[in-house]
């Protein structure tokens, strides 16, 4: 695994990935992951729902704990990773490939 | 400073991630904890519990002084290498340890206690030696490390590796244990699998070890431990029960002996308390992870109640989330009860624990 380098990181732990269209998508960090443990239960936000930056919008779980998930940046989740609630181990296999959310946002970053 | 104990090198050169666990430097996984459970409930695990403590009790009429400190009774102990399962408990009926008792002849006794309460456990007893019984000698055994080798090929692989153990303890059955050259062996375990827990000099522990593995036993953490124990539906001192909590109120009715003539510490006690609580298992519906401290709300008969999730996790093998709940008497299996998890009450069933044992799902 390599740590990508085009990403930003929130102190919470998240990444933060700009994309080319303007939105941003925002997944835990392999960091996050090796301290949580296996994961086992992942809780995303609605698609829609407007987040403010540092808001609480998700949950990861993993054998040894729960962990909140804080929007790093204000937007509208536009996706969600729905596939990772069956498969929340895809964390593990490989945190900056299993996003979370995607946010539309109107601040720059 | 942590204490270590014999194992705690070779953990850090099998990769293992270490923890804090009440003052031991302990393995919480090598890599992957669910990993390790599958390979337990399948294959074979093997877990460092040196942080245990054997404490052999020796002289005349050691059965005397037993039958009155602990719960259960020593009385069940006919054939040497017989082992049981008790509380310890206060004059109040809380719960000091729970423990096991190995009965090697009549003048000699091992209990294996728990780490945490190791220092108490053996102030009580010799407290209660003082008293009760001075000539015994009670030694705490340091000196000695512990291997728990679990799964359904555990034992064969435990074959494999002391030679001339397979003809001394194949005959064994669960709860009885023989001694081979320097390796004390029981088939005992906190998993719900077969299996062997292996006392041994502590020297000799690394080079044990390091030929389970060779044989293809899989080094497993406290991690695992605490989901496999979990699914079994085995208590856990300090979440499950502690000084607080009697056995009746505890899921450990079983193992208190209160039929006999006999008086042990704490059975006044238990006699005159009425019991209203006891130890459910609970089984997640919605989806969620249950963990300890969570409440529990539900009405019966019109009425609140609220009880208290003692142990919670995610059962690797069920692929939901389970618990032990301390709830009103009153509650029975069958009844759907609600867990505050966040912001939200989730729903669960209430079901007759174990959840798992030899590596079939029983609810």
């Amino acid at each position: 695994m390599s740590v990508p380098t085009n990403l930003k990181y929130s102190k919470s732990h998240e990444w933060v990935k700009s994309e080319a269209d303007g939105t941003v998508t925002v997944g835990i960090t392999h960091h996050a992951q090796e301290l949580l443990g296996d994961m086992v239960f992942v809780e995303l936000p609605e698609v829609g729902r407007e987040l403010k930056q540092k808001e609480e919008c998700a949950v990861a779980e993993s054998v040894k704990a729960a962990a909140d998930v804080y929007s790093p940046i204000s937007g509208e989740v536009i996706a969600v990773n729905s596939p990772l609630v069956d498969e929340p181990g895809k964390i593990n296999e490989d945190a900056f490939s299993a996003w979370l959310f995607k946010l539309k946002t109107k601040q720059c970053c | 400073m942590l204490k270590m104990t014999p194992l705690n090198q070779t953990h850090r050169d099998m990769n293992a991630k270490m923890v804090d666990f009440g003052g031991w430097d302990m393995p919480l996984h090598y890599g992957s904890q669910l990993d390790e459970h599958h390979k337990v409930r399948q294959d074979a695990g093997m877990f460092d519990v040196s942080h245990m403590l054997p404490v052999d009790i020796k002289g005349d009429n050691v059965r005397g002084f037993l039958r009155r400190l602990v719960a259960n009774n020593v009385d069940k102990l006919t054939l040497p290498g017989k082992a049981l399962y008790s509380c310890m408990l206060t004059p109040q009926g809380g719960i000091i340890d729970d423990l096991i008792i190995y009965f090697l002849s009549e003048t000699w006794f091992r209990i294996v206690v728990n780490a945490g309460t190791a220092d108490k456990d053996v102030a009580w007893m010799l407290k209660q030696r003082d008293e009760l019984a001075p000539s015994l000698e009670i030694t705490p055994r340091r000196d000695l490390a512990m291997v728990a080798v679990q799964g359904p090929n555990a034992r064969t692989k435990v074959w494999q590796v002391i030679p001339g153990s397979q003809a001394a303890t194949e005959e064994l059955k669960l709860f009885q244990s023989a001694v081979v050259n320097q390796y004390f062996i029981a088939r005992t375990g906190y998993t719900g699998e077969d299996g062997f827990e292996i006392i041994l000099p502590a020297a000799d522990a690394p080079s044990f070890w390091k030929a389970l593995h060779a044989a293809g036993v899989a080094p497993a953490g406290l991690g695992a431990r605490d989901t496999l124990r979990l699914e079994a539906g085995m208590n856990l001192y300090g979440q499950d029960m502690d000084e607080t909590k009697n056995p009746l109120e505890s899921g450990l009715a079983w193992t208190v002996d209160l039929k006999s003539e006999r008086d042990f510490i704490g059975k006044q006690a238990l006699l005159d308390t009425a019991v209203t609580q006891q130890l459910v298992g609970l089984v997640l519906v919605d989806r969620g992870v249950l963990r300890s401290h969570q409440q529990v709300v539900g009405q019966h008969d019109g009425a609140e109640y609220q009880g208290e999730i003692t142990s919670g996790g995610f059962s690797p093998t069920m692929n939901q989330s389970i618990a032990l709940a301390r709830l009103p008497v009153q509650i029975a299996v069958g009844d759907e009860v609600n867990v505050v998890v966040r912001d939200k009450k989730l729903r669960a069933k209430v079901v007759k624990y174990p959840f798992v044992r030899n590596g079939k799902v029983l609810v």
